[in-house]
């Protein structure tokens, strides 16, 4: 499990340069303070974690759960409730914030978020498929999949075949991306590379669970 | 306004002077050569301005013992110590690409006259 996580808004990507003068694209996060909301333990919810929100929500936008959740640990509402699973919990109760300053420039982080939806798909998008001749007398099949096995050994379809099909609006990580910069005092997050997701989406940001060289 | 303006704003040099496609200018570049740096001058023809915010970048043609050298610069990149600006030239097209198949005095850039004083009116 990762030791530090925080959640933070996608703000859009830009670049910036390097020390050597190159240019380095960089995803920028917003990561405002988070707010502890509930501390679960392993004795009374069997997992480790840490529930917390960020932003601000309107109190006459909170449901009667919402807002009986949020007075009851005390803590100002907010967009949404996430869940942290991280190592250590000691030390931090409810009510703590969580800043950016866990993350420093040069750490290397995992990034989740949901992913830009593309809705029903065909195999040429959703698994890379190479599709078919645009012409050789080709009619009407040029982004057809092809075969989807053999013939009465087995006579059917294994189950798993790539095929069209929902694709995005899921849970996607991209692993090992580098901290460029963590500007704690405007709440930004550089992030080399791209990050999953819409601009405004909510991202997860842990430090990286892989990740060889440090 | 951009969302990434707030990186952004950091890096966007205000030391860029106006110039356009058609103008000659000449670029000093900073090079690195082992621990040593040095300022190059790199002068030409701008053939072409293309991107906005700090992602602008403008390219620059000339010509180096017969053969036609193209570089093209971020806008905003620190590597560029300088840019000044020679002659502004007189042209119709944002891209100037037809000066690649042009040699000699075909391939020369009007010189803009700036009108002045009653002219101008």
């Amino acid at each position: 499990m990762p030791s530090k996580a925080i959640v933070g808004e996608k703000v859009g990507m830009s670049q910036v340069w390097d020390d050597q003068n190159r240019v380095i694209a960089v995803t920028v996060v917003r990561v405002d303070p988070v707010r502890v909301v509930a501390v679960k333990t392993p004795e009374r919810d069997g997992y480790r974690a840490l529930q917390v929100t960020y932003g601000q929500k309107k109190t006459q936008r909170l449901n009667k759960p919402e807002a009986g959740h949020f007075a009851a640990a005390g803590v100002d509402p907010g967009k949404r409730l996430v869940e942290l699973r991280i190592d250590d919990t000691d030390g931090i109760g409810v009510g703590d914030e969580i800043t950016l300053e866990v993350l420093a420039a040069g750490d290397k982080v995992d990034v989740t978020a949901v992913s830009k939806g593309k809705g029903f798909a065909g195999g040429m998008k959703r698994h890379n498929f190479s599709g078919q001749g645009a012409s050789h007398g080709n009619h009407k099949h040029h982004r057809a999949p092809g075969s989807v096995g053999a013939c009465a050994t087995p006579a059917r379809v294994f189950k798993g075949t790539r095929m069209a099909g929902q694709y995005g609006s899921g849970n996607v990580t991209t692993l090992n991306l580098e901290v460029v910069k963590a500007d704690t005092e405007r709440n930004l997050l550089l992030l080399k590379g791209a990050v999953p997701g819409p601009r405004g989406g909510m991202v997860v940001i842990r430090d990286a669970i892989k990740g060889g060289k440090r | 306004m951009n969302p990434t303006d707030l990186i952004d704003r950091d890096a966007i040099r205000d030391d860029v002077p106006e110039f356009s496609p058609g103008d000659t200018l000449k670029v000093h570049v900073r090079v690195v050569e082992g621990t040593r740096e040095r300022v190059q001058i790199f002068q030409g023809a701008v053939i072409r301005r293309q991107g906005s915010g700090i992602r602008e970048t403008f390219t620059v043609r000339k010509l180096s013992f017969g053969v036609g050298v193209e570089r093209t610069f971020p806008l905003h990149s620190p590597v560029l110590a300088k840019i000044e600006v020679v002659t502004n030239g007189d042209v119709r097209r944002a891209k100037l690409y037809y000066l690649r198949d042009r040699t000699g005095k075909a391939a020369k850039i009007k010189e803009k006259r700036i009108p002045t004083g009653s002219a101008a009116k």
